[in-house]
């Protein structure tokens, strides 16, 4: 540096210094002053506004979901409970980086291709980017301490603990109590918007739909200071939901048990009801399905399996299969009969096997018919030809009464409606007559169609819960009680009950049928069961497959549905046919006969023989039911002398 | 504590000069300064505890980093000036070239270069060791010329100035980058530069505002600058801190939600709350008064300061105390303007009370500097 020597002045020097010094201080004081001008500013004249907007930074109100009610069986057993269930929730409006925290949460969680495709689908249908969308249903604890260790990494994830249904029964109880689903955009328009802000599931089948209003309580809501993330640190108001309300069914889960497990793996259906009361102890209809796999989410596979399989398991046999009811039809015809006054109890014809109305060729043939003409049941009056289950008698008889008393009468026990209090969505079946043939098929009405009624074909359709409801009737020589699941109807708000059912318990036929008609009705079908050891062409149709052992009275009736049409001469050959083909096994029955507690029928579709496969699984319900009402009458028997 | 009561302890330094001296003078401490840089320490701490949220460990790590600080804050005060001034050419050159060594091979840490690895000894920021670099070397410039500086030694200055402060901006650190300009151009200020050029030169800058705009910030930084007149543009992006500073002030209110007690602050809303945004936390806690309070300590820090610079035996003391004083206000002005939403956000800490242990332990040593050309004999 080179030197340069210059003259220094040193007091000149300080004075210039502090001269600055001054200077710069005051500059230093004004400067501060603009700083707490702007905190006055920001503390003291603006002070609400960011009160307020720090309060709304930090306080959410966050909508709670109400316990659903619990579904309970006669005895009080569980059907439908709520368990915890950890579940994965995003919280798309905190989502930082969408993309990459989903790649990192399918390698955390490790979930499968589907299950992903699942988490994408429900973001991009997600409704409120500012609630907590729930995207995986449960999670195991090892990928709860997952999410937990990377927490840090995951703003906008969520682990919610909320109660989500269980059936504990499954498949067993699955089309006897319905189930719920997760809430779609079609439902969320159908329901209160505000009572359901929360909720996620609703009830999507049998009494978990109809009784939903019951079922899934108020919604309650709770301020919640949350953080940065969106993540809830405090608490700071709660107003608790109110759970729904518990059901009570008249369902007899051991009995359900017994009714499955009695129809084994065959497809079909059996409805038990207490013809007292009307209550519904069993409805069983099979293939099922498991419940728990619409609550606990399931692969598009699996549910394509579900929904397509030719076994159609979605499908609710027992209140929406229509069959033809066969041979099960003959009380109806036969009573229907007697109230009309066409035939007497005493009055009876010759059965050769085979029946034809005058004037025409075809042939209409008892169902003991062989190509030799060797069949038929000799001579039948009502009660033999209920227990013989004779065609030609019925043939004639339905060809002889006015087509209009027989449909007027088979109507008064509900078939071609739903009298069901609380299945709304049973189907009605078909009862055609002459005007619905004319406006739907565009024909008339033709003898024939009468005498293919007398034996339960031809176009009628029916229910097995129509079919129960129907063993029911004859149960209570008369008397009709719809059917209903829930036993505590209660007084919940939306409590719609089945329009159809408002004309409830009545009498039916009750002038033109007399108490002894019903009760000669009952005793032709307590012969089907009980009537053995009569020699060739003597016994009850079902006595040999089920009557030989029985310790109590039980009054049935078998029936056989021709699923395709026999052509004229041909003999019916069972194996030939393909399996949708085969004939529909049906049995209704009731017991004890005298003070009858269970009513049911049976269906097994494309089974067989009614009496030889139909009424051995009847008669294993209706085993069950009275081993069980014994063990009841004990431990009440027990608990009385405990008491005492 | 009032001033008054600092008042007697003053009169020792006048006996002093008449030849008696105290154990203060000896250990080259100033206790009135000490005392009041403790307070806003501790002060800090304080608020520390609360916006780290119970993590102890970041805790005790700033308690260690403040004891360093201290260290420095001794050691730099027992240094004679004079050994200063020998040093402080050698002091920037070795500067000037950390920095063009972070430039080549420094440390990348949240996308900018700034520090320098060396290995196995220890990592720092060149940049950090400039604040006390330039004032010195521009003071040692100016000892011994005349004053106020000639034109020509003014602009010999700012190219002392420019060149380290364009390579730290070019790290890019902009918030120290202004720091070291303000440390340099206060020695400047100091020094008499006639108060026409400055006015000058702030009125040239204006008019070459639009041209700096266009070639010399870049994208982000024209961006803050945006965000500061119109945070709502870009609520959860660049106008986030902003926002959330500012509510966590106002929803303080005069005098806070209490300590721990601020949720913008616990609850993650404030972003960079135990650094930078630190006084959002005061602010949301202990609201206007908890502010007034901590500048207040703040300005009778810098009125010492000024005090003493003006006390020392020669011009280079004077000069490089009073550049130290200034560039803790800078410090501080910056910091609190930018969190209150009047400047930019730059990268600026809170003096002595961010987290965070380089700026402490430079801010310590420059107040050690000046004690030192204080209590040391004129020379």
């Amino acid at each position: 540096m080179a030197v340069e020597l210059e003259i220094k002045d040193q007091n000149r020097e300080v004075e210039l210094f502090v001269g600055r010094a001054t200077t710069l201080f005051v500059l230093v004081v004004l400067l501060l002053g603009v700083l707490m001008l702007r905190f006055l500013d920001l503390q003291f004249w603006e002070h609400d506004t960011y009160k307020s907007r720090s309060d709304k930074n930090r306080i959410q109100v966050q909508t709670l979901a109400p316990a659903r009610g619990m579904i309970f069986d006669r005895d009080g057993k569980l059907l439908a409970d709520n368990q915890n269930a950890a579940s994965l929730a995003l919280v798309a409006d905190r989502l930082a980086d969408v993309d990459g925290t989903l790649t990192l949460l399918v390698k955390l969680l490790e979930l499968s291709s589907d299950q992903e495709a699942v988490l994408h689908k429900r973001l991009q249908s997600n409704r409120r980017p500012d609630a907590p969308l729930i995207v995986v249903e449960s999670l195991t604890e090892a990928q709860v301490a997952r999410l937990a260790v990377n927490r840090h990494q995951l703003s906008g994830v969520e682990v919610i603990n909320r109660l989500v249904r269980f059936y504990p029964y499954g498949e067993v109880a699955a089309h006897a109590v319905g189930s719920v689903r997760r809430m779609t955009v079609d439902d969320m328009l159908a329901v209160d918007p505000v009572q359901y802000s929360a909720t996620t599931f609703i009830g999507k089948r049998g009494v978990e739909a109809f009784y939903e209003g019951r079922l899934h309580g108020e919604v309650g809501y709770q301020k919640v200071e949350s953080d940065a993330h969106g993540r809830v640190r405090r608490t700071l108001d709660v107003q608790s939901p109110s759970p729904g309300k518990d059901l009570r069914l008249h369902l007899d889960i051991e009995l359900q048990k017994a009714s499955a497990a009695a129809l084994g793996d065959r497809r079909g259906a059996i409805v038990a009801i207490d013809p007292r009361s009307g209550g519904v102890l069993a409805l069983v209809s099979q293939p099922a399905y498991d419940p728990n796999v619409f609550v606990s989410g399931m692969t598009a596979s699996d549910f394509s399996d579900l929904s397509t399989s030719a076994y159609v398991p979605l499908f609710n046999r027992a209140v929406n299969g229509q069959y033809a009811p066969g041979s099960t039809f003959k009380p109806i015809v036969g009573l229907a009969g007697i109230g009309a006054g066409v035939t007497t109890w005493d009055q009876a014809i010759e059965d050769r096997g085979a029946f034809q109305l005058s004037g025409q060729e075809r042939v209409y043939r008892d169902w003991s018919w062989t190509k030799d003409d060797s069949g038929g049941q000799g001579m039948v009056d009502l009660r033999r030809a209920i227990y013989r289950s004779s065609n030609v008698y019925f043939y004639d008889l339905a060809s002889r009464m006015a087509i209009e008393d027989l449909v007027g009468f088979a109507a008064e026990f509900g078939l071609g409606r739903n009298l069901v209090a609380d299945i709304p969505s049973a189907s009605v079946g078909l009862l055609p007559d002459p005007v619905w043939k004319q406006g739907f098929k565009d024909l008339p009405w033709y003898p024939g169609d009468s005498v293919n009624m007398g034996i339960g074909q031809g176009d009628l359709l029916v229910t097995p819960m129509q079919m129960a409801l129907v063993a029911s009737v004859i149960a209570n020589r008369g008397g009709l009680k719809p059917p209903r699941m829930v036993a505590d109807a209660g007084e919940g708000k939306d409590e719609g009950t089945n329009q159809v059912t408002a004309q409830t318990a009545r009498q039916i036929g009750a002038e033109v049928l007399g108490s002894d008609d019903w009760e000669k009705m009952v005793r032709s079908m307590e012969d089907v069961v009980h009537r053995g050891n009569q020699g060739f062409r003597g016994n009850g149709t079902a006595w040999a497959y089920i009557g030989r052992d029985i310790d109590y009275r039980m009054a049935g009736k078998s029936g056989t549905a021709q699923v395709v049409e026999i052509r004229q001469g041909e003999e019916y050959e069972e194996e030939e046919l393909s399996e949708f083909d085969r004939k529909h096994a049906w049995f209704i029955a009731f017991a004890p006969v005298d003070k009858p507690t269970i009513a049911l029928a049976v269906l097994v579709e494309n089974g067989g023989g009614g009496s030889s496969v139909a009424a051995p699984v009847a008669r294993a319900v209706v085993d069950a039911h009275m081993r069980l009402q014994r063990d009841r009458e004990a431990s009440s028997q027990s608990l009385e002398v405990a008491r005492r | 504590m009032s001033t008054t009561d600092f008042q007697r302890t003053l009169s020792p330094y006048d006996s002093a000069a008449s030849g008696v001296r105290r154990w203060y003078f000896r250990l080259h401490i100033d206790p009135l300064l000490v005392i009041l840089l403790t307070v806003v320490v501790i002060y800090g701490l304080v608020v520390l505890r609360s916006a780290v949220d119970g993590n102890e460990a970041l805790f005790a790590n700033q308690v260690q980093r403040l004891g360093l600080a201290y260290l420095a804050l001794v050691v730099a005060a027992q240094i004679p000036p004079h050994l200063y001034l020998r040093l402080a050419p050698l002091f920037y050159l070795s500067g000037l070239i950390f920095l063009l060594l972070v430039l080549f091979a420094g440390v990348t840490v949240k996308g900018s270069q700034r520090w320098l690895d060396i290995p196995g000894v220890f990592r720092f920021q060149p940049s950090e060791l400039m604040k006390l670099a330039v004032p010195m070397a521009v003071a040692w410039y100016l000892q011994r010329r005349s004053l106020p500086p000639s034109l020509k030694h003014t602009g010999i200055c700012l190219v002392i100035i420019a060149v380290p402060s364009l390579l730290i901006g070019r790290q890019p650190d902009l918030g120290t980058s202004i720091l070291v300009f303000g440390a340099g151009f206060a020695v400047l200020l100091l020094a008499g530069l006639s108060w026409r050029w400055v006015i000058g030169a702030v009125l040239a800058i204006c008019a070459a505002a639009p041209l700096l705009w266009q070639f010399v910030l870049e994208g982000y930084q024209r961006q803050r600058i945006l965000t500061l007149f119109n945070p709502e543009s870009d609520p959860l992006g660049a106008g986030w801190n902003i926002i959330q500073s500012t509510t966590a002030i106002g929803s303080g209110g005069l005098l806070g939600k209490g300590l721990f007690e601020g949720s913008q602050g616990y609850l993650d809303f404030l972003p960079e709350a135990r650094t930078d945004f630190i006084v959002a936390v005061i602010g949301e806690e202990l609201g206007f008064a908890g502010v007034a309070f901590l500048l207040t300590m703040y300005l009778l820090i810098i009125a010492r300061g000024l005090w003493l610079a003006a006390q020392a035996g020669s011009t280079f003391g004077r000069l490089l105390a009073g550049a130290f004083v200034l560039t803790f206000f800078i410090y501080l002005f910056v910091n609190v303007a930018m969190v209150s939403g009047i400047l930019p956000v730059v990268g600026v800490p809170l003096p002595l009370v961010s987290y965070g242990g380089t700026s402490a332990i430079t801010l310590m040593a420059g107040f050690g500097v000046i004690m030192s050309v204080r209590t040391h004999k004129a020379w």
